[in-house]
């Protein structure tokens, strides 16, 4: 019993260090992809993909300053508990094969909360920083978080809502929406409210990690970096990885909601080779998702003021999810549920 | 200041701003209610250097003025002495000088739209306009020997010439204007985020141009028809086909916003190629210079007794320069007036009401050049201080007195 127990919690351990590397790496790297990809659709060079790995490297051995007017234990903590949110939310997450590291009932609700952690954390470092560009960038970034919460939510209830309607045990648990994909419950009308959830889902994304059109809260040219305009440092660094690490959270996300398929039944794989395929093909699912969502975007256009930021998700984006909602809930209405297969 | 607002001050280094200056904004939530700003920090005392230097020597510096005005200053400056020692500038020299002077137009125009798309957070458009800026700083080099810096002109005239077989390397480069003016046009008047940053933002009514003296294209796209080509040509600007650029044109409206100010930008650039080719279509021959030996200049310069003004229109607006010269090597004054001088106080009525969102792309968009136009700096026992409008009018009423004794 008690072997068992320290095994759990050792796997455990083991499982939340390894995923935290995971995250970390894999955010710098798609970090660097972005960057280059980015640069080349600017017919740029761009910088080499190890950069951001540089970038961490050089801030943390920089030195860490904390403004005079700062409150200098929320100041140095805030990009900490950032850091541990999204690594906590990665967690719930499957990453390729693997199954995520915890789980319970309300996985999807609770990722919902733990997505507003590292905002908060930023809101909360901006406002102890003493700047008035800090102070402007937290307000914003708190607008910026009352607005994509909204068509968020309603997208990630939606799925879930529909999972319960076709009578699927936990609806909210992770295991149950990656184990029964979305695509094969619905019929068609679904499937058109499921593809304009996604798209919704997709254009959350750059809010969620402050990204044009959506960077109002770090605008450089208008509040010179906003809420991290104090920051330096390991501070910095720390905020430079909870972003990479977020990025792979909204990314993974997505792929758990609307692409959890595995590729290893497809090519008959089984042990170690199915989990490497699976995981590399979890990899191209997600650098897929991050290159529509937040490189595509952000290179084709400019950035939005707060008041059209607002406008853009409590309106068009709202009703676009609302709509898709619409249809997922006519479609469970048996007479209105067209599958062609 | 009321219990809701704060004060945001921004500048003198920021990133918004290219050059220094000092914005002191008072700001309600994200709405401005009000706006003072400081100029002066980048005070060369250039107007002094000139004081101790000859004419001919002074053709650099003015050059100096503004890195991208380098053909607007010297221009002026030119006028200015050859108005004041009666030098007649052969036609071929005037030719030259306008052909110089658009395309510098061209090229600081792409490159503030480049600036104000990098303001809206639009990268993409920034480094697609300062590529196609390339084209431009190439012909330049290849007329001119220098891509920024020209040397072009000389009091009298004009230091190199353009020759029959280079005509096609010009054509080339405006055909390439013409064609990338459709694609400009589309990715800053269609795009629809662009069109979100610029319209309805940073309006200045046309009173409001009208009585702060705004020039250039911020008062072209409020609607006043002020251009010194048209007005008081110039070099050979009389002999040319050229109308003032409105929005109106594109819109069928004048408002006064941003989108307007790149509508007028935009349309100077195609009006520039347009009139480079007329220049290159009616080149006259003869002389490049009035007097091609320049101590013989000089020894007419330092005879000369009077003073003369030299206006011209920079792609900013009108510069203005005052010379007077007293029958000495150096000249006794020398007076430049920068446009940006005249478009610092819009910024006051185009600023108010607007979101912090809106400061650097309003900010930019009148295209300021903060080094061209600080002329003085006062410096008050050793501090920096701001000189009232009561001291100055007591200063020239103590002046007057001093001389009618």
């Amino acid at each position: 019993m008690i072997t068992e127990t320290f095994e759990t919690i050792t796997w455990a351990v083991l499982g939340t260090i390894g995923v935290g590397l995971f995250g970390i790496i894999f955010g710098l790297a798609y970090k660097g992809i972005d960057r280059k990809l980015a640069a080349h659709m600017q017919a740029r060079v761009g910088p080499p993909l190890r950069q951001p790995f540089w970038d961490v490297i050089k801030l943390f051995v920089k030195e860490n300053i904390v403004p005079e007017h700062a409150i200098s234990w929320i100041f140095n903590l805030a990009p900490a508990v950032a850091l541990g949110a999204v690594i906590i939310t990665l967690l719930y997450l499957p990453i390729g094969g693997f199954a995520p590291i915890l789980s319970g009932q309300g996985d999807i609700i609770l990722i919902l909360y733990l997505l507003i952690i590292p905002s908060l954390a930023m809101v909360i470092g901006g406002f102890s920083s003493g700047s008035p560009y800090a102070t402007v960038g937290a307000q914003r970034e708190m607008v910026m978080m009352m607005s994509y919460e909204f068509p968020l939510a309603i997208t990630i209830i939606a799925v879930s809502w529909r999972l319960a309607i076709s009578q699927f045990t936990n609806p909210f648990a992770m295991a149950t929406i990656i184990s029964h994909p979305i695509w094969n419950t619905v019929g068609l009308l679904g499937i058109i409210g499921c593809i304009m959830l996604l798209i919704v889902l997709l254009l959350v994304t750059p809010g969620e990690i402050s990204k044009i059109p959506f960077d109002a809260p770090e605008a450089e040219t208008e509040i010179a970096g906003g809420l991290l305009v104090e920051y330096s440092g390991r501070n910095l660094g720390l905020f430079y990885l909870a972003d990479a690490v977020k990025t792979v959270v909204m990314g993974s996300l997505i792929v758990a909601i609307f692409f959890p398929y595995n590729i290893s039944p497809f090519l008959n794989l089984s042990g170690y080779a199915s989990y490497i395929a699976d995981f590399v093909f979890y990899l191209v699912k997600l650098f897929l998702v991050i290159f529509f969502s937040i490189t595509l975007i952000r290179v084709g256009v400019a950035r939005l003021k707060i008041d059209q930021i607002v406008y853009t998700y409590w309106i068009p984006l709202t009703l676009v999810s609302l709509i898709g909602l619409l249809l997922i809930m006519f479609d469970s209405i048996s007479w209105l549920h067209i599958g062609w297969w | 200041m009321s219990k809701m607002s704060y004060s945001l001050p921004i500048g003198p280094i920021h990133p918004a701003l290219k050059e220094p200056v000092m914005f002191e904004f008072e700001i309600e939530g994200e709405r401005i209610v009000n706006v003072d700003f400081k100029v002066g920090h980048v005070h060369r005392g250039i107007e002094w250097i000139g004081t101790q230097k000859n004419p001919l020597q002074i053709l650099p510096i003015a050059e100096r003025i503004c890195g991208i005005c380098n053909i607007s200053h010297p221009i002026a400056f030119c006028i200015a002495v050859e108005n004041a020692a009666g030098i007649d500038v052969p036609e071929r020299a005037q030719y030259i000088r306008v052909i110089v002077a658009e395309l510098e137009r061209i090229h600081s125009h792409i490159l503030w739209a480049g600036v104000a798309a990098h303001e809206i957070g639009f990268d993409s458009v920034l480094f697609l306009t300062w590529r196609v800026r390339e084209k431009v700083l190439d012909l330049i080099e290849y007329l001119t020997g220098n891509r920024i810096t020209k040397a072009m002109f000389t009091v009298g005239g004009v230091r190199r010439d353009i020759t029959e077989d280079q005509y096609p390397k010009i054509r080339e480069a405006l055909n390439y204007y013409k064609e990338m003016f459709n694609k400009l046009k589309h990715v800053f008047l269609d795009d629809k985020t662009v069109m979100m940053r610029s319209r309805d933002c940073g309006i200045l009514t046309k009173k409001e141009a009208l009585e702060l003296c705004a020039v250039g294209p911020t008062a072209r796209a409020s609607g006043v028809k002020k251009d010194v080509r048209v007005d008081y040509a110039y070099a050979a600007y009389g002999d040319l086909d050229i109308k003032t650029v409105t929005p109106d044109a594109v819109t069928g409206e004048v408002k006064g916003d941003v989108y307007d100010r790149i509508i007028v930008r935009l349309l100077e650039v195609a009006q520039s190629v347009d009139i480079i080719e007329q220049c290159l279509d009616n080149m006259p021959s003869g002389d490049l210079t009035a007097e091609a030996k320049p101590a013989k200049l000089l020894a007419l310069l330092r005879k000369t007794v009077g003073e003369g003004v030299g206006r011209a229109e920079a792609p900013r607006g009108e510069v203005i320069h005052y010379v007077k010269l007293t029958g000495e090597e150096h000249p006794y004054t020398w007076k430049v007036r920068a446009p940006t001088y005249n478009n610092l106080m819009p910024w006051v009525p185009m600023l108010m009401g607007e979101q912090i969102a809106d400061i650097p792309i309003v900010a930019a968009s009148t295209d300021p050049c903060m080094s061209c136009t600080n002329r003085v700096t006062a410096v008050i026992n050793g501090k920096r201080d701001v000189l009232t409008h009561e001291y100055l009018h007591k200063l020239s009423v103590e002046k007057t007195r001093r001389l009618m004794q």
